[in-house]
């Protein structure tokens, strides 16, 4: 059976693994190579790079660990951060890239998704949505979800997948950084309305918050960050916990 | 012995190489028939639609190339598909060299929670047959991601299930395929190459 999947997603600056944990105090975990092939190595089953970097030099010095990276890891792995156009897409699979996500571009420019497929299939594109609820309406939100836009969550997820995106992966704001668990309701609905995988993103702060992702969300995939960085749970061991819960891992 | 990978222009082609370079293993890019003939082992991956690629293959005549190798070759993802006779994707005659057909998965009506299509992400393999499954067993996983699979038949080396069962590894005299990708399935792919690799032919 196709098992749920673990991604661990690792914030990069500079080509250094970082994990905001607010905007002023960023905390260094290590180096991402090394860091990805540990978590390989202890089970997880793909892992997001997301490049944080602004400027022109930390762009260069990115697609260069990716090809490390590339390189290194015997599982795929997601790259993401600053794709605006369809030559950083290719810079990024020329490295090694098994996939990308995009998140703000898409949003200011819809058509990219669609050009993105054209050029390199469904199974390349990652289309990655931070949005935001208020008065029960889930905002589309950019720029590491400091500005809402005119976009709602359920219908763009759903015209992502209509102009081809091979995957969703959805981000709650309103519970990122909390560690209380994934947006299992919004999850659940996201996955109906779908047909291409969902990873879920955004709450993880213990085990069974994982159970209830793949059970209650619905979720193809969880992802987390700090939890896996700062060893709050270790890899095996949230799979042996998932496996007694009849839940399919790897 | 020397190792080919085929170049062509099917998406991530290096990420073979990268996985044969962590088994200790060098091989060369090429689409020189001359070295492709020549090859001890020859690798044909593919990540891309089939129509197109088809077309490539002919126009560069590489298909008939492929057809007519004597020595262990490994198709991979499309490349497998490629292999069959017959594909759904851009309604494509391929290669012929398995009698497989290959088809899309349609999705079950109001169970689109289950069956994402895509078929993205780790599985496991049941009736492993053949050398290339050489201390793998049904407990390993294997990466996939794929939209259209190859039906079951005889020289199914591999069944893996997914809305319904289909090849997950096919071998006919000295052909190979996998439609997972055995350089993106951690250890059990890095046995898998390496079973590849030292075939006794």
């Amino acid at each position: 059976m196709l098992a749920k999947r673990i991604i661990p997603c690792l914030d990069i600056r500079d080509g250094q693994t970082v994990k905001g944990v607010n905007f002023v105090n960023i905390v260094s975990v290590g180096d991402p190579v090394e860091l990805g092939k540990l978590y390989a190595e202890q089970g997880a089953d793909e892992l997001v790079f997301l490049d944080i970097t602004a400027t022109h030099e930390g762009r260069k010095t990115f697609v260069e660990l990716v090809k490390r990276i590339a390189q290194n890891l015997d599982i795929p792995f997601t790259v993401g951060g600053g794709i605006s156009e369809i030559r950083d897409a290719e810079a990024l699979l020329a490295a090694g890239a098994d996939k990308i996500s995009i998140n703000s571009s898409a949003v200011r420019n819809p058509n990219l998704i669609n050009d993105l497929v054209r050029n390199f299939g469904s199974q390349f594109v990652v289309v990655a949505i931070d949005a935001r609820e208020a008065n029960n309406h889930w905002t589309v939100t950019v720029n590491g979800g400091r500005i809402p836009t005119d976009k709602e969550l359920y219908s763009w997820a759903k015209e992502a997948e209509d102009r081809g995106a091979g995957e969703i992966l959805f981000t709650s704001m309103n519970h990122d950084g909390t560690k209380n668990g994934f947006a299992n309701k919004e999850l659940a609905k996201l996955s109906e309305i779908l047909t291409i995988p969902l990873i879920a993103s955004g709450g993880a702060g213990s085990m069974e918050h994982f159970a209830d992702v793949f059970t209650l969300g619905k979720a193809d995939a969880g992802l987390a960050a700090s939890i896996f960085h700062f060893r709050e749970i270790a890899i095996p061991d949230l799979k042996h916990y998932l496996r007694t819960k009849d839940i399919v891992i790897r | 012995m020397k190792i080919v990978v085929i170049k062509y222009n099917a998406g991530n082609i290096r990420s073979v190489d990268f996985a044969l370079q962590r088994i200790g293993i060098s091989a060369t890019i090429t689409d020189d028939k001359d070295e492709i003939r020549n090859a001890d082992r020859v690798i044909f991956p593919g990540v891309g639609e089939a129509a197109t690629t088809m077309r490539f293959l002919k126009q560069h005549k590489l298909d008939s190339l492929i057809c007519d190798l004597k020595q262990p070759v490994l198709g991979v993802c499309l490349g497998l598909q490629l292999m069959c006779t017959h594909s759904e994707e851009g309604d494509t005659t391929c290669l012929g060299i398995f009698p497989e057909k290959v088809k899309k998965f349609i999705p079950l009506p109001g169970d689109s929670s289950h069956y994402k299509i895509p078929h993205m992400g780790w599985n496991s393999l049941s009736e492993l047959k053949t050398p290339l499954f050489d201390g793998l067993s049904e407990a390993d996983y294997f990466y996939f991601v794929h939209s259209y699979y190859a039906t079951t038949g005889g020289d199914t080396a591999a069944t893996c299930t997914y809305l319904n069962p289909f090849s997950a590894a096919l071998q006919r005299d000295n052909f190979y395929a996998t439609q997972f990708h055995p350089e993106k399935s951690g250890s059990a792919g890095s046995k898998l190459l390496s079973n590849f690799i030292n075939l006794k032919f």
